[in-house]
């Protein structure tokens, strides 16, 4: 078997990540990453008539800008796995229908991108698919009218409220030996994530909502491995904000693992200043799909981060969940990034 | 939560209880004073601007007081869909919150934002079907409530 511990999935093969792209609305585009991303979309409708067709155009073009930088074509890959937070995943649907290929669509909420990762990762390592391509997107237009309000109903937002990445991340994971010395990372070990929900009820709070599932993934990463916190150069939490920030560090502390404050970052702190007036923080499935797939596979791949482990956070609630009272099932899925050997 | 009349047990009931007391030390609060302070300002400044629109149509435009009134809600719900058209209304609402609001301008952009919103769906199901999905609760409990008062007034006319 290749797992270790309680439920960490070992991979012999480490699945390489030959390619990734990453775009970006305008906000995220004057946001502290702007240098990173592979292109920024200043036109919200990006061409077309509605936001979710406009989240389908990001999601389409990330993956086949993706695809074009390994120099490959959508026939390469032998599945497109992704996601987005719209009602029936429209958006990587409708980015699915141009490509052609086997699409595998995937729902978790802001933790799509590393669920992705975990199931391309599996399918190249047992030899069922040589390359396959992941996808996330979120788009700040579509997320609102479908979970808050109307764009232009003026309620106020709480501070603990975040706000949602316009964007799209792509990635390409590769199974083929041959792919190898092109390696942008290789990925030896994943943790799937299980759904911790400890009474959470704000869907203004999604980060104190998500921390505790972090919290569970983080330490059984940890003991399952038998590493520490110390045995990374990063350790990255998907959409937590500044709220979940603060209690995962908490949490971390309390269950005898904590994190270094100088090593673990979270992406919905990376992609936005505190001046561009998003409260907690960046959210949605674009959020952490946007920071992995520019700069920290960028420096992974310049070799200024060795070791990173990549985590994910999903807050998995629904707007009749919410509506009836409902509390919010946190999840967070974690896959170990390793720099190429050279 | 398959069991509804379990509860949870009572060291489930402590980490729920701890946990909730740990987000609550370390949510930033909303600024009170602030908050108070920017709707006062901006709430009054809607007062101001509706009570100087009643003060012109009795003045120099000769109407009488109700109509005045009339025109005052006119010209202030007129006002708020623009704004709200122009992109303009939802920062006025962003930082003043309720003293944007409790004037008659809330309940227009309450009504112009799904319009805009909700346009894409069609005009029948999109525009006609979503435009009250804001306003339409205070309607429901508005018209109820006020037949409820209007029933005890007729029963008790004193």
């Amino acid at each position: 078997m290749n797992r270790i511990g309680q439920s960490t999935i070992l991979l012999p093969r480490r699945p390489a990540v030959i390619s990734c792209a990453a775009l970006a609305g305008k906000k995220e585009g004057e946001g502290p990453l702007a240098d990173d991303f592979d292109r920024i979309v200043e036109d919200d409708l990006f061409g077309e008539e509605s936001w979710e067709k406009a989240e389908a155009r990001f999601q389409y073009t990330a993956a086949t800008l993706c695809l074009e930088k390994a120099g490959m074509a959508p026939k390469d890959a032998d599945a497109a796995l992704g996601g987005d937070l719209l009602n029936q995943i429209i958006a990587a649907s409708l980015s699915a229908r141009e490509m052609h290929i086997p699409f595998l669509g995937l729902y978790g909420a802001c933790s799509t991108m590393a669920e992705s990762i975990l199931l391309a990762s599996m399918l190249t390592d047992g030899g069922y698919m040589r390359r396959a391509l992941c996808t996330a997107s979120s788009h700040f237009c579509s997320a609102e009218r479908q979970y808050r309000f109307p764009l232009e109903y003026g309620c106020q937002r709480p501070p603990t409220a975040q706000w949602t990445v316009t964007g799209a991340g792509s990635l390409l994971i590769s199974g083929l030996t041959e792919d190898f010395p092109r390696a942008i990372a290789r990925i030896p070990a994943l943790t799937p994530g299980r759904i911790v929900d400890l009474g959470v009820t704000d869907a203004n709070n999604m980060g104190a909502a998500m921390a505790p599932a972090a919290a569970d993934t983080l330490c059984r990463h940890f003991e399952d491995t038998g590493t520490s916190p110390s045995d990374f150069d990063l350790i990255i939490s998907g959409d937590l904000g500044r709220v979940g920030h603060d209690v995962l560090l908490e949490l971390m502390q309390q269950k005898g693992h904590p994190l270094d404050e100088s090593t673990y970052i979270d992406c919905g702190l990376e992609v936005f200043t505190p001046e561009q007036d998003v409260h907690a923080g960046g959210s949605g499935c674009g959020c952490s799909a946007v920071v992995l797939c520019s700069r920290i596979l960028h420096q992974m791949e310049n070799h200024q981060l060795r070791r990173v482990l990549f985590m994910a956070t999903g807050a998995l609630l629904s707007t009749t969940s919410s509506q009836q009272g409902g509390t919010i099932p946190g999840i967070a899925h974690a896959a170990v990034l390793e720099a190429p050997d050279r | 939560m398959f069991d509804k009349k379990a509860k949870p047990s009572p060291q489930r009931q402590r980490q729920l209880d701890k946990y909730q007391a740990l987000v609550t030390r370390l949510s930033p609060k909303s600024a009170l004073g602030q908050g108070l302070f920017r709707s006062f300002w901006v709430g009054g400044a809607i007062c101001c601007l509706g009570q100087a629109i009643i003060e012109i149509g009795q003045g120099p435009l000769h109407m009488a007081s109700n109509a005045a009134s009339t025109l005052c809600s006119t010209v202030l719900v007129f006002l708020t869909a623009l704004l709200t058209g122009l992109g303009v209304f939802d920062r006025i609402g962003q930082y003043a919150g309720a003293g944007a609001f409790v004037p008659i301008s809330g309940f227009a952009n309450a009504m112009v934002s799904p319009a805009m919103e909700f346009r894409r769906e069609g005009l029948v199901l999109g525009l006609g079907g979503k435009l009250f999905s804001i306003a339409g609760p205070v309607l429901t409990w508005g018209v109820s409530a006020s037949v409820v008062v209007g029933i005890l007034y007729a029963l008790f006319p004193w």
